[in-house]
């Protein structure tokens, strides 16, 4: 296995939430390769999200979360450090400086647009006005939002549309230049067209950032996705090339899924 | 008829009447404190003080001592409510916090009273200003601590994660974001502490007691508008009931315009 591939890898991680009498997630396997779209998928309650959300350790927001087993992230010298390793908030937060994350419900935050878009850039210390405005063009031209709200970057983001507020979101984690975007089924509250948008902007956003990408929606994962891992009850059944998986998948339990028997 | 649409008819018959049982005795009073109170308006009340039969002095010195108990009660409600959401995951010592705060809340005004009186004036040895400004600190505490804890659990925590996500550190997040979409709310919830605190009588009775000149000084007697109303109401003369209408009434004005300043922010907030 070629490591230079992977930009993050999930070995033998296990996870349990607080209380839980057994872990959520059982010894998953998982790389995400560079550049790619890996998408995961499985019915509710399969663990995708609880997963998803280690990558960045987000979990830590809450107390009492119980990780074991290794998340790998690839570091500037060609190795790679294990996240789950990291105590001190400092290395969280360039953590998740590095590994993103968009949610499933836009989370516009009650500022302006321009702030939107600034304010990850200002905590990571940004500071020069200059640099601030290029950038947030850049990020908003990224997320193809800027033709939308140039003429209008002063005002509240809490009035655009669902779909826009979702690009903003998008365009605020693409501002600090991650190795890493998380998305947490990013267009399940948004209609057609809105998630069509978002859709294009994935897979162009893959040219400059490896992707991890949650969804319910079977054909979403076909169309974007590179790689796809099927989850079920906490294990990870089946991962290989999204063709493959939603062709000819090795698994049993795959198929029935895919072909929409259960779940 | 039909069994529950005749029920339905009842009820609706019965819960109508009971509305309007209640507004009429709000409407009457209001129409009281208008016809007592607007009969002896003039504008000598609002220059002159008490001495004077003026209420000048009561009016600025109630709203003094409400005032610096809002400077203080707020910033420590504040951080209290931010304490019982944000970090304390429901642990023991929130639900006892929590639990407290809500019996404060509706301990009778007069118990903070005599408990200010027993803590502060009766060490002191004399009435003062600043006992009112205890008595009313902790009057409003509870309420400034149970509107945070409450305005914040409804910011969703996805907000705060997608804070997080984006590199922030906690403290960060819940002062430039989570208090920032909270901000009508806990805006709201302040005027309509202060406009409770404000018309409180019981808690100054014998703390800052009255004062019938007008005087910046708190470690004396302190004017007090409530009080006043409270003393005048029970003179034998007709010229001092009349201002104790008045004052009542002017009282109840200044009251409901910051009502309705607070339910205006808020309204303004959901269209």
């Amino acid at each position: 296995m070629n490591e230079k591939k992977y930009i993050m890898r999930a070995e033998d991680f296990s996870f349990t939430y607080p209380g839980a009498p057994a872990p959520t997630l059982k010894s998953i396997n998982l790389p995400i390769e560079k550049n790619k779209i890996t998408a995961l998928i499985g019915p509710s309650g399969c663990g995708k999200s609880t997963l998803l959300r280690a990558f960045n350790r987000i979990h830590d927001l809450y107390p009492g979360m119980k990780y074991e087993g290794k998340i790998l992230l690839a570091n500037k010298d060609g190795g790679m450090d294990n996240i789950l390793e990291l105590k001190k908030e400092r290395d969280l937060v360039r953590l998740r400086q590095r590994v993103g994350m968009i949610f499933q419900k836009p989370t516009p935050f009650p500022m302006s647009i321009y702030d939107n878009v600034a304010y990850g850039l200002k905590l990571s210390g940004v500071k020069s006005k200059s640099e601030l405005d290029g950038r947030v063009e850049t990020a908003l031209k990224g997320a193809a939002l800027w033709s939308e709200v140039k003429d209008r970057l002063k005002d509240s983001a809490m009035g655009m549309s669902g779909g826009q507020q979702q690009r903003l979101c998008i365009a605020r984690a693409v501002a600090l230049k991650p190795d890493v975007l998380l998305f947490d089924e990013p267009t399940s509250a948004l209609d057609p067209i809105s998630t069509g948008a978002i859709e294009e902007l994935v897979s162009e956003l893959k040219k400059e950032v490896s992707i991890a990408i949650v969804t319910h929606n079977m054909q979403q994962a076909s169309r974007l996705s590179d790689y796809t891992a099927f989850m079920y009850l906490g294990d990870l059944i089946e991962f290989n090339k999204t063709k493959k998986i939603f062709m000819n998948p090795d698994e049993k339990l795959t198929e029935d899924y895919i072909t929409g028997r259960f779940g | 008829m039909e069994k529950r649409l005749l029920i339905n008819k009842i009820i609706l018959i019965a819960s109508t009447i009971s509305a309007l049982i209640g507004l009429t005795f709000l409407f009457w009073i209001l129409g009281t404190l208008m016809v007592k109170g607007l009969a002896t308006i003039h504008w000598n009340l609002f220059t002159k003080d008490l001495v004077q039969g003026g209420i000048r002095n009561l009016i600025i010195g109630q709203f003094i001592m409400a005032f610096i108990a809002t400077v203080i009660a707020v910033p420590l409600g504040l951080m209290a409510g931010i304490y019982l959401r944000e970090y304390s995951y429901n642990n023991k010592l929130a639900m006892i916090v929590r639990n407290l705060s809500d019996v404060m809340m509706s301990a009778p005004s007069i118990v903070v009273g005599v408990f200010v009186y027993a803590i502060y004036v009766d060490k002191v040895g004399h009435f003062g200003g600043w006992g009112g400004v205890i008595a009313l600190t902790i009057m409003m505490l509870p309420i400034i601590v149970s509107t945070t804890d409450n305005m914040l659990s409804l910011v969703p925590k996805e907000l705060r994660e997608a804070g997080i996500a984006l590199g922030g550190s906690k403290h960060k997040i819940i002062l430039q974001i989570v208090l920032k979409a909270a901000k009508v709310g806990l805006t709201t919830g302040v005027l309509l502490a202060f406009a409770r605190v404000v018309g409180e009588t019981a808690p100054l009775l014998f703390t800052s007691a009255n004062n019938q000149y007008l005087t910046f000084n708190l470690n004396s007697q302190f004017p007090s508008l409530t009080v006043s109303i409270y003393n005048l109401a029970t003179f034998p003369d007709k010229k001092s009931i009349a201002l104790a209408w008045a004052a009542s009434f002017v009282l109840t004005v200044l009251v409901l315009i910051i009502n309705l300043t607070g339910r205006y922010i808020t309204r303004n907030k959901h269209k």
